[in-house]
Parts: structure tokens; sequence; C-alpha cells
């Protein structure tokens, strides 16, 4: 096998993390993997609203960013127990604590967030503009809330790593971390809501929250694997 | 480089599993723990490799240099679990492995030959058989290299043949150098290696 590239720790660095990323992806799309499971809850949820609500096209266009945030919060939550778990399950989870004395472990689960994040909830982000129709929403609405949700949606599977890594050795562990880490995210709701609000209705603003959202996405890509290393390299038994 | 450990302890649940061990390993040195189900040779080798905090004692790595400074860093783990994806075939896990763990040693393909698995490499790990998975689970452990090799039960589910086969590796491991401690209550086949009995 080649391709293994010498020299420079960072290059090697990033090979490695390439190779774990590749292969979260993988696991990710293969049968079992929870790809579908979350674009399939986001569709179930989105498509029953206006059921619900009824035939009120100006209320479903009104209330429209917002079921779009909650239905792809619910469904970012979804897979989000699998994160650790799985690989806990079969022995994997021992070898990549290991490797923390070579790379850290807090960059492991980084990546293993962002493999997370772009097998899981992508698709939701990409899923989001269709629903957006469904809901009535007007063009620029359905753009402004998909970016939003492009932007704010990583801060959610950060939070969501810390509760994930905390639960691990939990067998229904799932319940348990929605319960967790939903008060965490309400902050992202707000600002991605408000955002995409802001982008339709004139006097509100759309650059300050979305800011704020793209500052909290990133300060929870820092805190969040930092604190869910802690939590894995304290929880093996 | 040497392994040692001294008056060793280790507990699970905040219980007392073992305590008072005490060994040291030099290059080539093979240590094969024996001891009746549940006296603590598992939790020896996840406190050894410090997936497990140390009750009492220390256990340490010497002449390691900077490539190994810590056992963590210079082990390679093979638990009761074999650490493969069932979704993913058996290159793809090795390949993996291969590439996370660093200091590549022998191609994935050739590492299958050494074990016995030449040709099946394409096929997803959740086919296989209970031996067949060990038996990839121990490619693992030559597809890069580490010193030190902590086996756990290592030769569960595997046929006479494949049992001789993986005492062969663990002889030429040492024989380079490498250090073996291995957990199990079935004879390995390991000449010249220390036992340590545990549960007594």
């Amino acid at each position: 096998m080649a391709g293994r590239p010498e020299g420079g720790a960072q290059a090697r660095a990033s090979h490695i993390m390439l190779a774990l990323f590749l292969r979260d992806i993988r696991l990710s799309v293969r049968a079992g993997g929870g790809a579908l499971t979350g674009v399939i809850f986001f569709l179930a949820v989105i498509a029953t609203i206006p059921f619900g609500v009824g035939p009120d096209l100006k209320l479903l266009a009104r209330i429209g960013p917002a079921i779009l945030w909650i239905g792809a919060l619910l469904a970012c939550l979804l897979g989000l127990d699998r994160l650790f778990q799985a690989d806990r399950e079969d022995g994997s989870l021992d070898l990549l604590v290991l490797g923390n004395d070579r790379h850290m472990l807090a960059l492991t689960v980084l990546v293993k967030c962002l493999a997370h994040w772009a097998g899981s909830v992508l698709p939701l982000v990409v899923a989001a503009p269709l629903l957006g129709l469904f809901m009535n929403m007007e063009p620029l609405g359905i753009g402004a809330t998909a970016l939003t949700l492009l932007v704010g949606t990583p801060a959610i599977t950060f939070i969501g790593a810390v509760g994930a890594a905390v639960a691990v050795a939990l067998p229904r562990g799932g319940l348990l971390i929605s319960v967790l880490v939903l008060p965490l995210t309400i902050p992202v709701l707000i600002f991605g809501v408000s955002a995409s609000y802001g982008a339709v209705a004139d006097p509100d603003p759309f650059l300050q929250p979305f800011l704020i959202l793209a500052a909290l996405t990133l300060f929870l890509a820092v805190l969040g694997p930092v604190a869910a290393a802690l939590a894995l390299r304290h929880g093996t038994d | 480089m040497r392994l040692i450990a001294e008056n060793l302890g280790g507990e699970r649940g905040g219980e007392t599993v073992f305590s008072g061990i005490g060994f040291a390993l030099g290059k080539g040195q093979a240590l094969v723990v024996t001891g009746p189900n549940g006296s603590g040779k598992s939790t020896l080798l996840r406190v050894i490799a410090g997936l497990l905090p140390k009750a009492e004692g220390d256990v340490r790595i010497e002449g390691g240099g900077e490539t190994f400074p810590t056992i963590a860093a210079a082990v390679h783990y093979l638990g009761h679990l074999n650490a493969m994806k069932t979704a993913l075939s058996v290159t793809e896990n090795l390949r993996f492995w291969r590439d996370f763990n660093d200091d590549g040693r022998l191609g994935v393909e050739e590492a299958l030959e050494t074990v016995g698995l030449g040709g099946i490499g394409h096929l997803p790990f959740g086919y296989l058989s209970t031996g067949q998975r060990r038996r990839a689970a121990i490619a693992k452990l030559l597809v890069s290299h580490r010193p030190i090799w902590l086996l756990d039960e290592p030769t569960a589910g595997l046929d006479k043949a494949s049992e001789g086969r993986f005492a062969g590796l663990m002889a030429g491991h040492c024989a380079e150098g490498g250090i073996v401690v291995a957990a199990t209550h079935l004879p390995l086949g390991l000449d010249g290696a220390e036992e340590l009995r545990m549960g007594n």
C-alpha cells in the first residue's frame, strides 16, 4: 500500500484524520448507518405540520423557518447516541483513546463530529429547501433558512458529542442524550431562527444573529470536542 | 526498552481485583498471565494500557525514546473485542487501522496472507466466522508497528493450525525485540515465556 506521506508531523496527522473521516463517512452511508434515518424523520415532521396547522398558507409561511429549524434540530439529535457507542461496542473506542498519546483525542473527536455532520446532518440541510416548499415559504426565506442551518447545525453536533460521550456506557442513552443536550442547543435554535426571519421580515436584522450563530459554532467546535474527549478518557472501563 | 510494573493494583467498581503485581520485561521477553475467570487478567491488561486507572503502584516504560514516550503510544491492545466494523470489508478495516496507528509495517494483503486469510479481504467483516474475525484482528497487529503487544485471550475461537501460526507470530515479534503480555487460560505455545499466576 502506497500513499503514506513521510515526514512532517502535520502531514501525518492530517493523513490519519482523513482516514478516520473517510471511515466514518463510509459507515454512515452503508447499510445500518444513520444517513437516511435523519432525513426521513425530518421529512415526516415537516410533512405532517401542514395537516395539523390547516390550509392557512400565510400562517404556514410565517412559521416555516421555525418549523424547519425545530425539525432539523430533532433530526440532528436522533443519530447522536451512536456517535461513540458504535465504536465502544466493537472495541474501536479503546484504540481511539489509546491514540491520544500520538494525536490528541480531542482532534479525533472533532473529526468524528465532522464526519457525523457530513454524513447525517448535511443531508438535512440539503433537504431543507425542498421541505421549505411544503411550508409555502418564499425563495429568499428558504435560502436564508438553509444557510443558517448550514452554519448552525455543526454547533448542535458539537454539543451533542459531549452528551454522547457522557452517556457512552449507557445501553439506552439516546433519550438521555436528547434531554441533556436539548437545553444547550436552545441558543443555537434562537439565533438560527431569528436570522432566518431577519432575511424576510424587513425591520429585523439578518447579519447580527447570523454572525452570533457562526460564533457559536466556532466556539463549540473547540469546547465540544475537548469536553467530549475528557469524558471519553475517564469513561473507559 | 523495558516494561516495568511495581506493586500494581487494580480495581473495578471500587472493589480491588488484584494487588501487588510486579514484573519487569526486557526486549524480546514474553509474559503469560494465567488464572481462573474473574481473577483480573483483563483488568490487568487494561490497567497496563492505561485504559483503567491504577489503584496503587506503578507501571511504566523505560527506554522508549521519543517515538514511544508512554505505554499508550507503544502498545497494540488486542482486547476480547476485535475493534473492526462489520459493515466495512476486511481490507477497509485493516487499511483504516494501518493509517490511524501510523508506523505502517506489513501491507494489508501481506498481513492477511500471514494470518491465513489471503483472498478474502474484499468480504465485509460481518460475513466472517468467529475464528476468521479473530485472525483479521490479529492481522491488525501486523499492519503497524508497536513494540509492546497486550493480548487478551488472543487465541479465543482459533483452530489448532491458527493457534500454532499465532504462536509463531508472537515468537517472531519477540525475536525482533518486542514485548508480549498475553492473558489466557489456554497454552499459547510460547517458549521461554515467564508466567504470572493471578487469583491466588
